[in-house]
């Protein structure tokens, strides 16, 4: 009680930031993504990355993946507050339920001739990346894997030739029999 | 029970199955239809407001009143916009309100068509939830399912939005079964293991004080009734935020005033000190929590909240019950009976005795005046010559909202209606508009401030027009005063566009709306005026000149914490330079 210097609560407890993945089940109905989006820009929490898309179409049900950081009270707000909407069935934090299953799709182009052409290919082979357009002097490339491999992957992929990238985000399951 | 009728007219019917009696509202272009089915039928009655604003304010005086859903009806564009405020006020207050807004037909959405706007991409952050309807089919089921979802779980505003071309097209009306949401469940009843530890805390306590808030309001009288139930079973000290006054009767000897940034010192000072803390139906806002890190030090805490966010959301609980404060109380009550704990007598007799200490203290003495009206003493003869009427009081924003929550004693609940969330001045007028309509019989006060009734002063030709004898109580100081106390204390007296220039004379502008004037300021006339006031049958707008440099205290500044709370410098209490009290961090507060 002797440090009585701030009214701010996050400049005297200070907990670490880490990245969860949430699942959030929605109905699929004009303007949720907005509903979703807005709630994490007005109540300023990050996302990451953001996947949807309607995965019981005779219910018009859509799953959308969110891949955010914060504290574990940030976490935990962000949860309610995404409950609270009315048309949020169920959230589910997947870092907390366990190692879950994370993909994301990339697509990458690179251009180049000689050397750098045959690194790539080199590469792409080594990640088991799959060539989906090619040309003389250029590849399309399709990788799926972690966040990090996808990193990695585009990382090494700039060192020759690339030029464009384009990425899902984080698609995410729970391991193991039980579903959500 | 399915019929054929226009989009228009399923409005009006869902209204009427509904039980709604008043809507407040404003014609417009893209709700001309409903308009059309409006007259012909005599079950809903429209109250013509004067500006959007007043409708949704108007409404939710209304709905906190009587415990119904508030219903607007104003048309697209410049309609919609108008209305926002109000709704962002009633999202902050958790207010029950169906508003159903016109839009440019479904073809021009999207066009920049004349009046429109995007109604539901506005107003998203602003209500509970909101709908755009894009075809009649949906129409009756969203109709319904917007008063399930105003009224269920945390009460708030919902939207409609009705394009004019679904209003034209005809379709099949039928009543819902059940008028539910098809999955929005709020939790009503709480967790029972939870609330056993929490009987077994409370029984545990040796400085315990309930903390209630607009939760129990919204519940309902019976949770009110549960409430006292449980206070006078368990012996313990209750505070109230703003928005829960009336919840428990204020006269009782167990209620320590309000709390917070204008709260009383007893109340305050019981929250610092207290070991156990029982929050009920309140949110921890920064106006009651003051410094978060120094908030309530020694206590162990728990909640109970109908919306998880509202746990753990600024302040650590160390028991979250998620329900209905009306459920949740019921079992408390229960449990207390069955349980008959044995409480730590000795150590209660001694908080007690404590709090009478900071009693002693006098938190809301003023220095009394017999030149001129003190704003408190004039607030205080306001509930002495109402007391034992059914009074129903609101009121704008600042100084004297402060002073009508100080000195005005509340009984029951439903009886107070005031901007605490968003703060918004305008708010009272309306309010008692709505009121009133609710309590027709009632005595109905907007104790306003000057600065605060010209916000929507235009809603006196409303209170007119439906004969409704709603009494404007103005503490007119010619300054925005809570503007002016903080350019005060905070920025040297530099009275920054704090002074009310050019004000009406509000004896002629009472008359020039058809209402009644009345001027006072002299405080030996003072309680014959206010007699005079209450006897009028029509509206009124009384003028009372106050104190114009009256500060409202105890005062919590910002970035300090309960303990550190200004007391009024009459008992000699603080010295003069309340600026240098606060530091330069709490300035950058509100």
């Amino acid at each position: 009680m002797t440090q009585m210097s701030t009214h701010y609560p996050d400049a005297t407890r200070i907990e670490p930031v880490n990245r969860h993945t949430l699942a959030i089940v929605v109905d699929n109905e004009p303007g949720v993504l907005a509903r979703i989006a807005g709630l994490f820009s007005g109540r300023g929490y990050n996302i990451e990355s953001l996947t949807v898309t309607e995965t019981e179409h005779e219910a018009h049900i859509s799953r959308i993946t969110i891949v955010t950081t914060g504290t574990d009270s940030i976490i935990e707000q962000i949860k309610s507050q995404l409950e609270r909407l009315v048309p949020v069935h169920r959230v589910v934090d997947l870092t907390l339920s366990g190692d879950a299953v994370e993909r994301e799709l990339c697509l990458v182009k690179v251009v180049g001739k000689g050397d750098h052409r045959v690194e790539a290919m080199r590469l792409a082979s080594a990640f088991g990346a799959r060539t989906m357009d090619a040309t003389l002097t250029s590849f399309v490339y399709e990788l799926t894997g972690t966040t990090e491999e996808v990193e990695r992957f585009i990382k090494l992929m700039t060192a020759v030739g690339l030029v464009e990238v384009s990425r899902t985000g984080v698609a995410a399951m729970a391991r193991g029999a039980e579903g959500m | 029970m399915s019929e054929m009728m226009n989009g228009a007219e399923m409005v009006i019917r869902a209204l009427q199955d509904q039980g709604v009696e008043h809507i407040f509202g404003y014609p417009g272009g893209a709700v001309l239809p409903i308009y059309d089915a409006l007259f012909h039928q005599d079950k809903v009655q429209h109250i013509l407001v004067r500006h959007e604003q007043g409708a949704v304010h108007a409404a939710e005086g209304y709905a906190r009143s009587s415990g119904k859903v508030g219903v607007v009806l104003v048309t697209s564009g410049p309609g919609a916009t108008n209305a926002v405020t109000g709704l962002a006020d009633a999202m902050m207050d958790s207010i029950p309100i169906v508003c159903i807004t016109g839009q440019v037909p479904t073809h021009l959405i999207g066009s920049d068509a004349f009046q429109e706007c995007d109604t539901v991409g506005i107003t998203r952050h602003c209500t509970k939830h909101n709908y755009l309807v894009k075809s009649i089919e949906d129409l009756p089921r969203i109709l319904h399912e917007a008063f399930y979802v105003a009224s269920n779980g945390r009460p708030g505003p919902v939207v409609v939005d009705l394009p004019k071309d679904i209003q034209f097209k005809t379709g099949i009306y039928a009543r819902p079964v059940n008028n539910q949401h098809k999955t929005y469940r709020p939790t009503v009843k709480g967790d029972m293991d939870k609330i056993r530890a929490a009987i077994d805390l409370m029984a545990s306590a040796k400085r315990p004080v309930f903390y209630t808030g607009g939760g129990v309001i919204n519940s309902g009288p019976h949770a009110a009734a549960l409430l006292r139930e449980l206070v006078r079973l368990t012996g313990f000290p209750i505070t109230s935020t703003l928005m829960g006054l009336g919840a428990y009767p204020a006269s009782d000897p167990q209620f320590l005033g309000m709390l917070g940034m204008h709260g009383t010192y007893e109340a305050n000072l019981a929250m610092h000190e207290c070991d156990v803390m029982i929050n009920i139906g309140a949110r921890f806002d920064d106006r009651i929590t003051g410094r978060l890190d120094a908030f309530s030090p020694y206590s162990k805490r728990i909640h109970v909240d109908i919306d998880p966010s509202s746990i753990n959301k600024t302040v650590k609980v160390d028991i979250p019950i998620v329900g209905d404060c009306a459920h949740v109380l019921e079992d408390m009550v229960r449990l207390w009976r069955q349980s008959a704990p044995q409480v730590d007598k000795v150590a209660l007799k001694e908080w007690h005795e404590k709090i009478d200490g900071w009693r002693a203290r006098k938190c809301l003495a003023y220095r009394p005046s017999t030149e001129t009206i003190k704003p408190q003493y004039a607030v205080q003869r306001l509930y002495e010559l109402t007391k034992g009427r059914e009074t129903y009081v609101t009121t704008e924003v600042g100084q004297h909202q402060m002073w009508a929550a100080q000195y005005f004693k509340f009984e029951d609940p439903n009886r107070w209606m005031t901007s605490g969330g968003l703060g918004t001045m305008g708010y009272g007028l309306p309010a008692a508009i709505g009121a009133q309509l609710a309590n027709p019989k009632a005595l109905v006060v907007d104790i306003a401030g000057e600065a605060s009734i010209l916000m929507n002063m235009q809603e006196m030709s409303t209170a007119v027009q439906y004969r409704l004898p709603v009494k404007i109580f103005i503490l007119n100081n010619e300054y925005m005063g809570m503007v002016r106390q903080w350019q005060e204390l905070l920025h040297g007296g530099r009275y920054s566009q704090s002074y009310s220039e050019s004000l009406p004379d509000f004896v002629k502008l009472a008359e020039a709306y058809g209402g009644v004037g009345m001027r006072c300021d002299n405080p030996g006339d003072l309680d014959a005026a206010i007699t005079e006031m209450i006897n009028v049958d029509r509206p009124v707008i009384f003028d009372c000149i106050v104190d114009k440099t009256e500060n409202c205290f105890p005062m919590i500044p910002s970035g300090k914490a309960h303990n550190e709370m200004l007391l009024n410098d009459y008992l000699g209490e603080t010295g003069t330079d309340i600026g240098s009290v606060i530091d330069e961090k709490g300035k950058m507060l509100v």
